[in-house]
């Protein structure tokens, strides 16, 4: 039946760039169904129209054989500044941060918003999309704040528009890693915090000296406490039980990043339906707040019910790397398949997309990625990778250098190469 | 530039070309590493890949005081040895890293433990990172559990010369002399480009270019040949008349002749470790990125007589490889890393493949990392990966020579570890599967046939004293 209404659907419409039937996959779906052999998937305008086996050919529509092969959603990036830096060590090239106070002097600018600076012509972009990766949650990292400001998701297909509808996010710092921004103490973050909650609720003047945000700084984190998302950098066990606390005084939902010791309080995590965005590969005690790190982290938080998405160990150039962090959690004892959720499923349902990407079932975007292998697998690459359908070409500035210099040189010089 | 010169009754320049090789060379921090007792082992019917590029299917190791007795099918166990099913398991010589800096910049990463960059000059092959190397970093213990026997502590990359390498064995101790690999030559750190100029340049001092760099090099060795010449000299006897006269490069007596010495000239620690490099006693690793300064650097030790051993990072190692590969030096690489600045910007994850495709190629994994330390194995499997799809084909007995036989050989260790071979020392990985994986554990590592980490049993996983009493670990 369904196949019939959407037959008839496609009559009206002639077959785009966007359609494809991708045949005979191994399709997980980081969804409730699981992973599904022999399975196809119709991509109709670079939405999935259906997912099952055996499906109809729509007239027009072009056929991917996937040979059985895995199919997976697009992979999440996690928080990156790919499209917001070109090279790390130069300045001019990076926007994920202002120092609009001097340098390392404390400022408080929630309204500072990077995904306005985002480049979706950067060099990065394809580099990460040749690594399976589709989505990933810009961020604002003003080394000088406490609210570092904000970030959202943007999807990597070098559309311009920039972050996708609803998904702003805004970022908090805290830990041993803020004490410089405020005042040398971990309490001091809570004391600001609190103070620029009741600026951002009107119980201060504008006048007086001591105030912490612009008049814009103060609606911006009005909306955010109105219910929107505030992503928390956090290691340590007992500062995450402060940020608990914290975000239950203030009705917030509770966004971690970080989180070496969440373990430790995977009960209380559970009861507040956080999620915590982890490096799967942390496991040694790179500062006091992260005594506890240790790479079955996920596995213990996922056993506890509580919701765990990964960060790449990696970030912005090397992204790519969050899919081995994935297997690594895999390899310490999470399921395969939670593995698979932690970077598709998981971070785009907490960052609030999760109704557009991360999932490969009937509505979503075609983001999608298929493999030559086992897709946690380090030894395993991207084959093909389709963004709203759309076949991307699995090259970047890498693969150009590669070419250049794979072949002996002819009689000109490497530079006459194409 | 400061040149402290402490007397030390034991000068460390006895290690020349034409000493004895049987004796090390004269260190005044001498190692004090004795191998741990354990019986003997025999591990049977595993897939062993020995480093030598062979593959050996339903083989058999044995090893025995510290030494690795023989390696083929059907062998017996010695007696009283410990016999482990290698069914299904692969074996491999233990993992060495010839860049890292565990210890020097260890966990917990505060600042009391910044000891990795002796940043008061650019040129300071006067400090040697063992003086500083923490032997309660936990590093230590998570790369053992990664399947690591051996690896080289070096100075960081801030200095255009970093100061002296030292070469370790992955066992926990007390002290970093029990933990000194007898013998190992030591390491010079050089570093090109970015880092150096950027440290000095930004407080108005030299070097701020990489003119300033060359420059910064040459200057240092030009002063250490001065030195060398006046060293040569002493030694050859022909100082105040033309009469030569044997003598020991620290001025006593000449025990044979009887011979009163003339005054030694005055030891110069800096100078002394840039004489070790060009007499070849130490061993010249070089911090570089470019193509273009990978060149230049192998100028500057045809300059002044010297050969580097590898060239770390070498993100454009692949734009040079044949060069690398005729002239004798490794590369020692990352799987991936890039873009994090300028001479890093042209990375490609085929750089390890391309780097071990000519003949006499030697492509090295390293880490610099203590994260990536722990999964070099990982890592090479990556640039398989990448190797495959540009049609290179490279089988796990080859790749596995990036992470043993290849850093050995860099180090100047291949002749006691790195390899299967009767004779070698016992360092030995039991993994679960193909180490080539994200799945593969490390279950059992052995360090001169000591079993020294156990996956599946607790009392055989070293913790740091760091590590005690936070109620942390599992």
């Amino acid at each position: 039946m369904k196949r019939l209404v959407l037959s008839l659907l496609l009559v009206a419409g002639s077959a785009t760039a966007q359609d494809v039937l991708i045949r005979n996959a191994t399709v997980h779906t980081a969804g409730s169904r699981g992973t599904i052999k022999n399975a196809d998937v119709l991509v109709q305008r670079g939405i999935i129209r259906s997912v099952g086996p055996k499906l109809l050919t729509p007239p027009g529509v072009k056929v991917f054989d996937a040979n059985g092969k895995s199919l997976t959603p697009g992979l999440f990036a996690g928080f990156s500044d790919i499209g917001l830096e070109e090279v790390s060590a130069e300045k001019s090239t990076v926007d994920s941060s202002i120092e609009l106070a001097g340098t390392g002097v404390p400022q408080t600018r929630p309204e500072f918003d990077v995904t306005i600076a985002y480049n979706p012509a950067s060099m990065v972009i394809p580099v990460a999309r040749m690594g399976g990766l589709t989505f990933t949650a810009l961020t604002a990292n003003s080394g000088g704040s406490l609210i570092a400001g904000q970030g959202g998701v943007v999807r990597l297909d070098g559309d311009p528009s920039a972050a996708m509808t609803g998904t702003r996010l805004l970022f908090v710092n805290l830990g041993a890693g803020a004490d410089g921004m405020t005042g040398g103490s971990r309490a001091g973050q809570y004391m600001l915090l609190d103070q620029a909650v009741r600026e951002a609720r009107g119980q201060a003047p504008y006048a007086s000296p001591y105030v912490l945000l612009t008049p814009a700084g103060r609606e911006t984190l009005a909306r955010y406490l109105a219910g929107g998302r505030v992503v928390f950098s956090v290691d340590r066990a007992a500062d995450i039980r402060q940020l608990l606390s914290f975000c239950r005084k203030h009705g917030l939902p509770v966004l971690i990043t970080g989180g070496a010791e969440a373990w430790k309080v995977a009960t209380e995590l559970k009861a507040a339906n956080a999620t915590v965005f982890l490096d799967a590969l942390q496991n040694l005690p790179s500062g006091f707040d992260q005594l506890g790190s240790r790479l079955d982290n996920a596995a213990l938080l996922v056993r506890s019910g509580v919701k765990v998405a990964l960060v790449s160990p990696d970030s912005t150039h090397n992204a790519r790397k969050i899919r081995q962090a994935a297997g690594n959690a895999v390899a310490n004892g999470l399921s395969w398949e939670d593995g698979l959720a932690s970077i598709t499923r998981v971070p785009a349902q907490a960052l609030g997309v999760g109704d557009k990407v991360g999932r490969i079932e009937v509505g979503m975007e075609a983001d999608l990625a298929l493999w030559d292998g086992d897709p946690l697998e380090v030894s395993t690459l991207a084959e093909a990778v389709w963004m709203h359908g759309t076949s991307m070409p699995l090259r970047s500035r890498q693969t150009q250098l590669r070419d250049r210099y794979l072949q002996d040189p002819g009689t000109l010089p490497r530079a006459y190469s194409r | 530039m400061s040149r402290p010169t402490i007397a030390i009754a034991l000068a460390m320049l006895a290690a020349s070309a034409s000493a004895a090789p049987a004796k090390p060379a004269a260190d005044p921090y001498p190692s004090t590493y004795q191998r741990i007792p354990a019986p003997a082992v025999l591990i049977r019917n595993a897939t062993v890949l020995t480093g030598t590029g062979e593959r050996l299917e339903g083989s058999d190791v044995v090893m025995d005081q510290g030494r690795i007795v023989a390696v083929g099918q059907g062998l017996q166990a010695p007696e009283g040895a410990q016999v482990i099913d290698g069914t299904g398991k692969w074996v491999t010589p233990g993992i060495i890293d010839v860049h890292s800096h565990l210890g020097v910049y260890p966990s917990p990463g505060v600042s009391a433990h910044e000891d990795g960059n002796e940043m008061s000059s650019p040129v300071t092959p006067n400090v040697w990172a063992e003086h500083a190397l923490w032997p309660q970093d936990p590093g230590f213990g998570t790369a053992l559990a990664g399947g690591v026997t051996s690896m080289q502590i070096l100075p960081g990359s801030g200095n255009l010369i970093g100061g002296r390498g030292v070469t370790v064995k992955n066992v926990s101790a007390v002290t970093y002399q029990a933990m000194k690999f007898p013998g190992a030559p030591w390491g010079l750190k050089m570093a090109c480009g970015e880092n150096p100029k950027r440290v000095y340049g930004s407080k108005g001092g030299t070097p701020m270019t990489r003119m300033g760099n060359v420059a910064g090099y040459r200057t240092a060795f030009i002063d250490a040949q001065a030195y060398m010449r006046s060293w040569d000299k002493y030694l050859s006897g022909q100082t105040s008349d033309e009469t030569p006269k044997k003598k020991s490069r620290w001025g006593k007596q000449d025990e044979e002749s009887g011979a009163k010495g003339d005054e030694p000239p005055s030891r110069d620690l800096a100078k002394e470790t840039l004489m070790g490099a060009m007499k070849g006693d130490i061993r010249v690793h070089i911090h570089c990125y470019r193509a273009d300064e990978m060149a230049i650097m192998l100028d500057l030790a045809k300059e002044f007589g010297f050969k580097v051993a590898a060239f770390h990072h070498g993100v454009e190692a692949y734009k040079l490889a044949d060069r690398l590969a005729a002239e004798g030096v490794c590369g020692a690489l990352w799987a991936d890393w890039w873009g994090f600045k300028m001479e890093a910007l042209d990375g490609v994850e085929e750089n390890v493949a391309l780097v071990d495709r000519p003949a006499n190629g030697c492509a090295i994994v390293h880490s610099d990392s203590s994260e990536g330390i722990q999964r070099l194995n990982q890592e090479a499997a990556k640039m398989m990966a990448h190797g495959r799809a540009a049609g290179m084909d490279i089988r796990p007995e080859r790749a596995i020579r990036w992470l043993t036989a290849n850093p050995a050989k860099a180090l100047g260790i291949d002749g006691q570890t790195g390899t299967l071979e009767s004779g070698k020392m016992a360092d030995v990985v039991i993994w679960n599967s193909t180490p080539f994986s994200v799945y593969a554990h490390a279950e059992k590592v052995f360090v001169d046939g000591a079993l020294l980490y156990d996956r599946a049993d607790k009392s055989r996983q070293p913790r740091s004293d760091f590590m005690l009493g936070l109620g942390v670990s599992p």
